[in-house]
């Protein structure tokens, strides 16, 4: 039998295309027999463009208005009272110079000079701590909210180092012993990660604010930056409000009623 | 014509024996059986979520993903193959039911020499104690 060249390229191009298609179809097959359920997200999940915080420093007068929502944060997410440096923060306060460090001049009223001011992660639009992270455990969500997956990270302290508000923690030691009341709904975490606030990404999923801003009487607001009706942008039309380092560029999530 | 045989047959005689030896120890040995878990007995725990035979070999790959749609996709809902829906959770839905770590978890893990690191962080049950 005679066979022309233009017939062996057909059956040849035919028998690639048959043995192509088979290894597709095997596949599949074999991704049916793990078959497993579907995801989604939660019914009650709260939903944002761009989730944003507005804190009333006018409403933050005394050490129990900030230990108040303090507590409710620390309780809520198993975080360790350490003392001495090595302590883990994901809220907590300091004074209007190392908060807002670009001009703090003497003249100032006295509530703000010597008055404290809520700090936490700021949830960047361009997060310096997820452009370092080498492993990707931490990321930016749709949502805007910056959140660390402890599981991958491997501790090597490059968002430390990248994250110009001190917003991020290292464990340097098994956290556990140091955790008076630990909220099993909560996982903690172990020694060698590096953890922060989370903007109470499984409280919005819930369906619920977070827990300092429900703890806080409406001191601390949360809401849609991208949704004009939304508390926080009624918030930021009525009040001058200011963010911290906002020369760096960063673009923060946390806006400070002064 | 081998040279040296006095050393090298006894030498090979020796290192088959040691190769082989796993074989030859565990005859008579009786076989592995599945431990027996303690399974949870509540009202609201008759069904895991997927099929128990299921579990037994893909609990790992489920729990894989399940951590990676909720922490990465924030997909917390997962919706099984019977249409169930589920909170996922391993502190929460998980231990919900499985509440003896040392009974059920521990159990199978210790016959079959693995360390899953999850009890680093998550909270293992006080059910046990």
């Amino acid at each position: 039998m005679k066979k022309s060249r233009r017939d062996f390229l057909k059956v040849a191009g035919l028998s690639a295309f048959a043995l192509g298609s088979a290894a597709a179809l095997n596949l599949g097959s074999a991704k049916a027999a793990t078959a497993e359920g579907t995801y989604e997200t939660a019914p009650a999940q709260l939903k944002a463009k761009r989730w944003a915080m507005v804190i009333d420093t006018r409403r933050f007068t005394n050490a129990a208005d900030f230990q108040k929502v303090i507590d409710a944060c620390h309780h809520e997410h198993n975080v360790p009272d350490i003392p001495g440096n090595q302590n883990v923060k994901w809220l907590w306060k300091d004074t209007f110079a190392h908060t807002f460090p670009d001009d703090p001049h003497g003249y100032m009223p006295d509530r703000i000079i010597h008055g404290n001011f809520l700090l936490l992660c700021n949830h960047c639009d361009n997060p310096p701590c997820v452009r370092v992270c080498p492993t990707g455990a931490t990321f930016r969500q749709e949502d805007g909210i910056v959140v660390m997956d402890p599981h991958r990270c491997i501790g090597c302290r490059f968002c430390m180092a990248g994250c110009p508000y001190g917003s991020r923690s290292f464990n340097f030691r098994d956290p556990l012993p140091f955790i008076k009341d630990v909220n099993t709904a909560y996982p903690p975490r172990t020694r060698g990660v590096v953890e922060k606030c989370t903007f109470c990404t499984e409280r919005l999923a819930k369906g619920q604010l977070p827990a300092c801003v429900e703890a806080s009487d409406g001191a601390i607001l949360f809401g849609d930056l991208s949704d004009p009706a939304s508390t926080v942008r009624k918030a930021l039309a009525e009040n001058f409000t200011i963010r911290r380092k906002p020369t760096l560029g960063t673009g923060p999530g946390v806006y400070y009623i002064i | 014509m081998l040279y040296n045989a006095k050393y090298i047959i006894p030498g090979l005689v020796v290192a088959v024996a040691a190769f082989t030896a796993p074989f030859w120890l565990n005859i008579g040995t009786p076989s592995y059986t599945y431990p027996d878990v303690a399974v949870p007995t509540g009202e609201d725990s008759k069904q895991c979520v997927e099929p128990k035979e299921w579990m037994r070999t893909q609990h790992m790959t489920l729990l894989n993903t399940w951590r990676d749609e909720a922490v990465r996709f924030d997909k917390r809902t997962y919706v099984a193959t019977d249409g169930k829906k589920w909170d996922i959770s391993l502190q929460n839905t998980c231990l919900g039911c499985h509440a003896n770590k040392v009974d059920f978890c521990d159990k199978c893990h210790n016959s079959n020499n693995v360390q899953p690191y999850c009890w680093n962080c998550h909270v293992a049950p006080k059910g046990n104690e």
